[in-house]
């Protein structure tokens, strides 16, 4: 077995007298997408914080590619990236703009190239010269993830990346969290949707209230609920089936497999 | 990390200057305020007031320089407000960048914002009428007073602009500096003021801070005055400076 990439044991969290976070333990393994599903309020949001050292635990330990969150902060921050639930740009800046600026604080070589790169793998080349503010959703959350490959950190934090998105926005998000676990990053997302753990993840935990309650590969969750039954029903088309057939795209838009 | 304190402080400048020439009208409604002031001063109200030799536009600059920086400082709160609130702050404070320096564009970003309004109202002084025989010296001492001012009411905006709830908390701590000047002697001599409110209006800052702005634009010999507005200006900075970066510390845990 070689050292998790993300390794937390007994975490805890209050705010005041809320007792967020009440002994959180998880591993996640270098280059899998790792998910973190639970209700609003769960405290998803306050592991990730942890993580990346925007806040301190209460007791617990917390390492993230081998540095301590606690006593090396500095040595996290060089390998994470935080993909927070709002979009973190710049709304005043270009998308040009706020890519260089990320790439020029990370100190990567070339930050105009990186810049044009990125603006091209996501789509974005056309609004480049655009503020931010004139952005659609689902575009500021692409440049937003884009902003989070620049340097490229071995692990990247992604909190409710497809909160607000219309489905096919999502389904782009998608393809970038895959292509970058496939690309060797560890990627830690937090959601509520049930879906999107499911498409996506190569092991899931549920924090409930506080703990993680059950933590496993899909197929592993699956074997522990209520044994499958052999039901006999229509197929009804969902929503997204209709949705995607009158729209006519599947949002399985190749994206280039340049890392940044 | 602190070997990228320059050049991340310099790069986080940048894009906070880019937000106030992007917004042209932050500048405009700075210096609107004290050029309002200045003609209804010196139009209205100046002919009733007796200062003297001096013509009243002379007068009265130094108080409604002091006026603008009031006024503009509420923009610098709303700029570090607007950046905590959107998430930007977040990932800065994820990166591998110096921490401080995000604080630090900020208050360079104020103190040059300043300096253009400053500048604006000062050419409206100039079409007013306003003229001083001020050498190179004295007005490198009036604008080192006027940074160090800036600086002291910049510490006090973090402050604000850290721990607000809202846009409009944000700037509202700013009104209170604005009305300063008037129970001082940027627009009156103090000594028409009944006894108490000449007491607060001889030992409040702005009063020695204009008086020593007044003294280097008319050539006079500046008094002690100086080291007082000095002081003043230096101590709010240190304890502001302490609260701002205590308070930030709190934020970034």
């Amino acid at each position: 077995m070689t050292t998790p990439t993300i390794h937390v044991r007994g975490l805890e969290k209050s705010y005041k007298k809320l007792h967020v976070l009440r002994g959180v333990d998880f591993d996640v393994a270098q280059g899998s997408i790792f998910a973190l599903l639970g209700s609003n309020g769960a405290g998803k949001t306050t592991v990730v914080r942890i993580l990346s050292t925007l806040l301190k635990a209460d007791a617990g330990t917390a390492s993230v590619d081998g540095f301590d969150v606690a006593a090396k902060s500095a040595d996290v921050r060089e390998s994470i990236s935080l993909t927070g639930q709002f979009a973190a740009v710049d709304e005043i800046l270009t998308g040009r703009e706020n890519l260089v600026l990320v790439a020029r604080l990370r100190h990567v070589k070339n930050p105009g190239g990186v810049a044009d790169d990125l603006l091209e793998r996501f789509q974005l080349t056309d609004a480049a010269a655009r503020r931010t503010s004139t952005y659609s959703g689902g575009m500021r959350r692409r440049l937003d993830i884009a902003m989070s490959l620049i340097g490229a950190p071995p692990v990247i934090f992604l909190d409710e990346p497809t909160a607000g998105l219309d489905p096919q926005a999502r389904v782009e998000v998608w393809h970038t969290i895959r292509d970058l676990a496939a690309h060797g990053t560890t990627v830690l997302l937090t959601t509520q949707y049930l879906d999107e753990a499911e498409e996506l993840a190569d092991r899931i935990a549920i924090l409930h209230q506080g703990r993680i309650i059950v933590n496993g590969t899909l197929a592993e969750l699956k074997r522990m609920l209520p044994p499958a039954k052999v039901e006999y029903v229509e197929k009804q088309p969902t929503l997204e089936d209709v949705f995607f057939a009158i729209v006519g795209d599947n949002g399985t838009e190749p994206t280039t497999k340049e890392q940044p | 990390m602190t070997t990228h304190f320059v050049g991340d402080t310099a790069v986080l400048t940048g894009r906070s200057l880019r937000h106030v020439t992007r917004s042209l009208d932050t500048i405009i409604t700075t210096a609107v305020v004290p050029i309002a002031l200045m003609l209804m001063f010196v139009y209205v109200f100046g002919g009733a007031i007796n200062t003297g030799s001096v013509t009243y536009v002379n007068y009265m600059l130094p108080g409604i320089l002091l006026i603008t920086v009031a006024s503009g400082v509420a923009y610098t709160a709303l700029r570090l407000f607007t950046d905590m609130r959107g998430g930007i702050f977040e990932r800065f404070q994820s990166m591998p960048i110096a921490r401080s320096g995000v604080l630090w564009a900020h208050v360079l970003t104020s103190l040059v914002a300043n300096v253009i309004s400053i500048v604006v109202v000062v050419a409206v002084a100039l079409l007013m009428g306003f003229r001083s025989g001020a050498g190179v010296l004295d007005w490198l001492a009036v604008a080192g007073i006027l940074i160090l001012f800036t600086l002291a009411l910049t510490w006090i905006a973090v402050i604000a602009g850290l721990s607000a709830k809202s846009p409009d908390g944000a700037g509202a701590f700013s009104y209170p500096l604005l009305f300063l000047p008037f129970v001082s002697s940027a627009f009156v001599p103090t000594r028409t003021m009944p006894g108490p409110v000449r007491a607060f209006a001889d030992n409040q800052p702005v009063t020695s801070i204009v008086n020593t702005i007044r003294d280097l634009f008319t050539q006079h010999p500046v008094s002690g005055d100086i080291w007082v507005s000095l002081g003043w200006c230096v101590g709010i900075i240190v304890v502001a400076y302490v609260l701002a970066i205590t308070v930030y510390r709190r934020k970034i845990a």
